[in-house]
């Protein structure tokens, strides 16, 4: 196995599906002659061309919607969003064309296409520059979304999100680009959509987490086990289908809950996984599940305010403790 | 890559009229720019530009005939003090005080100062996240700009805004947007609000020659001449969006031709000439006040710098910069008004002396306003918070 980033995982996986099906084309904003915006996409146009790494003028709707059309007529397109900030301007295509063509048009047509960039939070950019979507588009049937963690998450998934049939809006996070990991060797390598990870094993507390919140769970996990307490960390890696079992057996065995997330909570995916568990698994809870995530306000330029308005490792420590009634 | 030729057709831009607001009025006789600006020789591109250097430092000069000695003065002022603010700005960015986006203006300051002297103390103003000039040729001050920079409470968007995002009420500065072409629309709507209201207020709207290519530009030209708004629509053609070149972007690169199928008058006009930046304003003010009538100028010009402190710039060469710099507005300028005998070498020491100082200033005043609040984390959100419930 080899140890890469985020980054070059990637562009392995757009790289070798690129070879495999002569359907799969990037377009966007700087993903060719620039090498992308955060470089995820260097050297793709050197071995592809400009027929199928496209740069595109900044006109996010236009360029959205091209790649619906395009996947109507047979091509499965990945549209680069440079942030996701920008796919705001896409969203009707987004949620007005991509997601509904198929249940509207009686099942005849598929839209084969991922719509991929960095979502979340970035390093002092202020309100329009760094924000979580990805409960925007959870809410809607007919949409795919995914939130990678791990280098060998973020290569299996895209690879898989590239092959399948419906639209994927998949969240990569600006500030993970460069965090390394394992990815196994080979152009089979697939994680399949719809199916959580447990990233660590523990009995007495069930953190769920996602992108740029898991490694901070991860690390919240190793603090607590030093001060007794046993963490159980879960990245369902995809929103949307979202596989709920793997999290209430989770919490059946250690009866706490706490979900981390860089959004906002307010109608979040949070809120939706609370709202699951409590469904399915009420009896199960000796805590009220605790949300822990991105402040209730625009995001602030300052460096101190930024860093009150996202979720950290002592937050994410302090909210298990909480949970388990030890504060 | 051969130039695309087009047949000029777009509408005749109106040289003649009645006077123009903030006392412009001066400089529009005996210009004859309407003509010459349609001018095949007005492209600006880097060989063509040592050709036209003497003529357009013959038309400069003409200019500076025309403009009382104050405002030249003043003009040349901000151009400085943006340049030097940025130079500290960047340095700062370095020192790690500045953070996320930082936009410079350098090679710009001609644009923003020469539209800007255009207006009156009432009309608005909006541009993109690449901000700072227009700020500081708008007569914010430099410290509530630097502490901005820097996340401070002192700064003037209270350290929530950053580069990015400066706005100031008092200045009727709407706003450093970041959303490519976000501005366009919100100009549109002050444009409607102040015909609404029955004022001869005129509004600029700033933007880069990428955002052209969003539908907001095009949506919003069409509305604001369908119902006459007074926006002047003025697109900053520094010849790239980050790392893409407008000719392998747009498809019909003559930016001022966009016009012309809304019906809007246009002009296109040399960026590096501050007092032709002026007066091409003027003109569009003055229809926008007089006709309510909208207008978009191109304005060519050039970024020195990266697109921001984070753009290495390999898609352009150094030799392409070099010669725009010699095109350097301020030096233009400088060298320009010291041919006509406004400012001797003395007078331009003078000048950067005092820039020097208030940029200093700016940065003890940044690094001694403190950070804001934690509670600010939470101030802001809403104009009228309501608590809910009886
Ligand atoms: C809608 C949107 N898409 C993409 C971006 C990223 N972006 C920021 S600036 C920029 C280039 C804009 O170029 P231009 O409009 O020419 O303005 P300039 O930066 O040259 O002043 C891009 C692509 C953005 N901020 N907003
Ligand atoms: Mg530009």
């Amino acid at each position: 196995m080899a140890v890469i980033t985020m980054r070059e995982a990637l562009n392995q996986a757009m790289r070798e599906e690129m070879r495999r099906d002569e359907g799969v084309f990037l377009m966007g904003e700087e993903v060719a002659a620039y090498q992308g915006a955060y470089k995820v996409s260097k050297g793709l146009l050197e071995e592809f061309g400009d027929r199928r790494v496209v740069d595109s003028p900044i006109t996010e709707l236009g360029f959205a919607g091209l790649g619906v059309g395009a996947a109507m007529a047979g091509l499965r397109p990945i549209i680069e969003f440079m942030t996701f900030n920008f796919s705001i301007l896409a969203t009707d295509q987004i949620v007005n064309h991509a997601a509904k063509m198929r249940y509207m048009s009686g099942g005849q047509f598929k839209v084969p296409i991922v719509f991929r960039g960095p979502n979340g939070s970035a390093f002092q950019v202020s309100s329009q520059h760094s924000q979580a979507l990805e409960s925007w588009y959870a809410h809607f049937p007919g949409l795919k979304v995914v939130m990678p963690s791990t280098p060998a998450d973020a290569k299996g998934l895209l690879k898989s999100a590239i092959r399948d049939d419906d639209p994927v809006i998949f969240l990569e996070q600006e500030r993970m680009y460069g965090l390394k990991g394992e990815v196994p060797d080979g152009e089979d390598f697939l994680v399949p959509l719809g199916q959580a990870d447990v990233k660590r094993e523990g009995k007495d507390c069930t953190v769920v987490a996602r992108s740029m919140t898991v490694p901070l769970a991860l690390k919240a996990a190793e603090e607590l086990e030093k001060q007794g307490v046993s963490v159980e960390v879960i990245d369902p890696r995809t929103i949307r289908p979202l596989d709920i079992e793997t999290i209430v057996n989770s919490v059946k065995k250690t009866n706490r809950l706490v979900v981390a997330e860089e959004s906002h909570a307010f109608c979040g995916v949070a809120a939706e996984i609370s709202a699951q568990v409590m469904e399915h698994a009420f009896d199960y809870l000796d805590a009220p599940v605790k949300r822990l995530s991105g402040a209730d306000a625009p995001m602030p330029y300052a460096k101190n305010l930024e860093r009150l308005a996202l979720p950290d490792v002592e937050r994410i420590v302090k909210a298990v403790r909480e949970v388990a009634y030890l504060e | 890559m051969s130039e695309l030729k087009v047949t000029p057709m777009r509408p005749r831009t109106q040289t003649e009229g009645a006077s123009a607001g903030a006392g412009v009025a001066e400089e529009r006789d005996g210009q004859g720019r309407g003509e010459q600006a349609r001018d095949e020789r007005d492209r600006i591109d880097p060989a063509g530009l040592r050709e036209e250097h003497e003529r357009r430092q013959q038309e400069q000069q003409k200019h500076i005939e025309g403009v009382d000695r104050e405002t030249l003065l003043r003009m040349l002022y901000q151009m400085v003090l943006i340049r030097r603010f940025e130079e500290k700005a960047a340095e700062a960015y370095t020192l790690g005080k500045i953070g996320g986006f930082c936009h410079l203006y350098i090679g710009q300051e001609a644009v923003a100062v020469g539209a800007l002297s255009a207006l009156r103390p009432d009309d608005y103003v909006l541009t993109s996240y690449r901000d700072h000039g227009h700020a500081l040729a708008l007569g914010m001050s430099a410290d509530e700009v630097m502490a901005e920079l820097f996340g401070r409470a002192g700064g003037c968007s209270a350290g929530k805004g950053g580069s990015m995002h400066l706005f100031d009420t008092d200045k009727h500065f709407l706003g450093g947007h970041g959303i490519v072409g976000g501005q366009i629309p919100l100009a549109t709507g002050v444009a409607f609000a102040t015909k609404y209201k029955g004022t001869d207020q005129a509004t600029l709207c700033f933007f880069g020659e990428a955002a052209v290519n969003q539908g907001a530009f095009h949506e919003s030209l069409n509305m604001a001449q369908l119902w006459k708004l007074p926006c002047v629509y003025i697109c900053e053609n520094n010849q790239y969006g980050m790392g893409t070149s407008l000719k392998r972007a747009m498809s019909i690169s003559d930016v001022s031709q966009k016009a012309v199928g809304y019906g809007m008058e246009s002009e296109f006009v040399d960026g590096m000439d501050v007092l032709a930046v002026r007066a091409a304003t003027a003109r569009a003010v003055e229809r926008a006040r007089k006709d309510s009538l909208p207008s978009l100028i191109e304005i060519r010009t050039y970024r020195f710098m990266g697109h921001s402190m984070s753009d290495p710039g390999h898609y352009r060469t150094r030799a392409e910069i070099e010669q725009y710099q010699e095109r350097d507005p301020i030096k233009v300028f400088g060298d320009n008004l010291r041919e006509k005998g406004v400012l001797d070498d003395e007078g331009l020491k003078a000048v950067e002396a005092r820039v020097r100082e208030e940029v200093e200033r700016s940065v003890k005043f940044a690094d001694a306003s403190p950070e804001p609040a934690p509670e600010e984390l939470f101030t802001d959100i809403y104009a009228s918070p309501i608590k809910p419930g009886r």
